[in-house]
């Protein structure tokens, strides 16, 4: 299951035509403790680069943008009793929302895990 | 006065605090607040804050600015600005004061120490350049007014500040809140309060440049002390309640609307004489317009500075400070709202994002102060 990462520090693992979406590691170290996560709402439609969800660190409230063109299928539940995954386990159980792809080639603008290491080691 | 903020002194750049590398070494993230790069945390702005809490956290708050009047009157003098009675206040101890404009407006929130021979004042980072041209051009000729730019300030802060400065500086133990001693540390005259910005019981120490540093490494190798950065210190003041001005206070809010009643001394509530006397008085007889609250928020989602306030479709006032309170385990949030709706116990929504969130108007402090008033109770 390939994974991509965005300039904006979303990752999105891509499994046919659903994706899930979450934020960095790197994204939830620069936010800090995370006390509140707004998932969006299962039917959705996002449009890339436009706001998704909002991420609430102890000392600001952030935006998370969609990755690529889609349609909500889920957002995680989770979230909303426990933020807190998002700074333990960002890349996994800390996942934001899951979605469908409207335009897959749209994935080909987005960096793979070495592009993406290779980005932050520059900021 | 936000139309004038950025004229004269634009592109000022960012200074840096004579602890700047000691910060950076200590893993601070640096951000630039008031004028100087500072650091917002260290290893994480919930655990700094429960720390301070528990045991003792340090603060460097040298970006604030250290004033030193002297000469015959300046008690007298400084009453026709600020509307404390200094008068009153004995050698070796401080108390709040507002310095305030004509119409009775919050140019600054202060300390003021008497010293003995002399007055300290204790200004914020970020006003204190209006304040010194302030005090400069409002204060006879006979009053001097020094800005003590070689010193720094730290706040030692917590349950356990007692016990950790103790060590550096014995006699630190027998003060109480808010009285201030001149004391000696490996040769360097320094001067300390009990006094902070947390709720907690705590000290600041007023230090040399040159001292700050070697200061700083004795308090935080002892296992009860770590540094704590900008971001902990503004949850903190924000649980005690404690306003922060340029949020909470402005120069067109008056003490009463700011719920610092307190500050105005009964004597000069019976002389006058202080600026804005007439709007102040007013308000503190019939009840000010609007006051400053705080606020406990339903759910998890933070209310933060700027949300509009709603009693159903009229919007009714806006939150000035707010944020998630690690100490509390929840939203909490301070802002203006009508007298009558200024009861704790009212329901009220904030907006966020578009959606309204419920609060209710709480008593302050969200948290219980526990400063120590008095020695061996």
């Amino acid at each position: 299951m390939p994974r991509y990462y965005t300039e904006e520090h979303e990752w999105i693992d891509v499994d046919g035509d659903v994706a899930t979406v979450g934020i960095t590691d790197f994204a939830q170290g620069q936010l800090g403790d995370i006390v509140f996560v707004e998932v969006p709402d299962t039917g959705a439609e996002l449009t890339a680069g436009g706001d998704a969800a909002v991420v609430e660190s102890v000392k600001a409230a952030s935006d998370v943008y969609a990755p690529v063109d889609g349609t909500v299928t889920e957002g995680n539940g989770q979230l909303e009793e426990d933020p807190a995954l998002v700074n333990s386990d960002p890349e996994g159980e800390g996942w934001f929302f899951r979605m469908t792809l409207s335009d897959k080639s749209q994935l080909d603008g987005l960096m793979n895990a070495a592009a993406y290491k290779a980005y932050c080691d520059d900021l | 006065m936000t139309d004038t903020e950025f004229t004269g002194e634009e592109a000022v750049e960012t200074a840096t605090l004579p602890l700047d590398a000691w910060h950076r070494a200590k893993g601070g993230r640096m951000v630039e607040f008031a004028g100087y790069w500072m650091p917002i945390q260290y290893e994480g702005i919930m655990a700094e804050h429960l720390w301070v809490r528990e045991s003792a956290g340090l603060f460097d708050v040298s970006h604030m600015g250290q004033l030193l009047l002297s000469g015959g009157g300046v008690a007298e003098a400084l009453e026709t600005l600020v509307p404390g009675d200094i008068s009153a206040l004995k050698p070796g101890r401080m108390r709040y004061s507002l310095l305030l404009n004509e119409e009775g407006g919050i140019l600054d929130d202060l300390m003021i120490t008497n010293e003995g021979d002399q007055f300290g004042i204790v200004v914020n980072g970020a006003v204190k350049w209006e304040d010194i041209g302030h005090l400069r051009e409002n204060l006879p000729d006979h009053v001097t007014l020094n800005h003590n730019e070689d010193y720094g300030l730290l706040a030692l802060q917590g349950p356990k500040a007692v016990d950790a400065l103790s060590r550096l500086v014995p006699e630190v133990a027998s003060l109480v809140f808010m009285q201030a001693i001149p004391a000696e540390w490996q040769g360097h005259a320094i001067g300390i309060s009990r006094s902070g910005y947390t709720g907690e019981d705590g000290f600041e120490i007023s230090l040399p440049n040159e001292a700050l540093t070697a200061f700083a490494d004795a308090l935080c190798a002892m296992e009860e002390v770590k540094p704590i950065g900008l971001g902990a210190r503004d949850s903190l003041r924000l649980e005690a309640g404690l306003p922060l001005y340029g949020h909470d206070l402005n120069d067109e809010i008056d003490p009463i609307e700011g719920d610092l009643a307190f500050a105005i001394s009964k004597r000069r509530r019976e002389e006058q004489g202080f600026p804005g006397a007439a709007r102040i008085l007013g308000h503190l007889a019939d009840g000010p317009p609007r006051r400053r609250v705080g606020l406990l928020i339903d759910g998890k989602l933070p209310v933060r500075e700027g949300a509009a306030l709603f009693d159903g479709e009229d919007q009714i006032g806006v939150v000035t400070s707010g944020g998630f309170a690690p100490s509390v385990g929840a939203p909490i949030a301070m802002g203006y709202v009508p007298r009558d709706h200024a009861v704790p116990g009212t329901a009220i929504a904030a907006e966020v994002r578009g959606k309204r969130v419920h609060c209710t108007v709480a008593a302050m402090p969200f948290v219980p102060h526990r400063y120590v008033r008095k020695q061996g109770g």
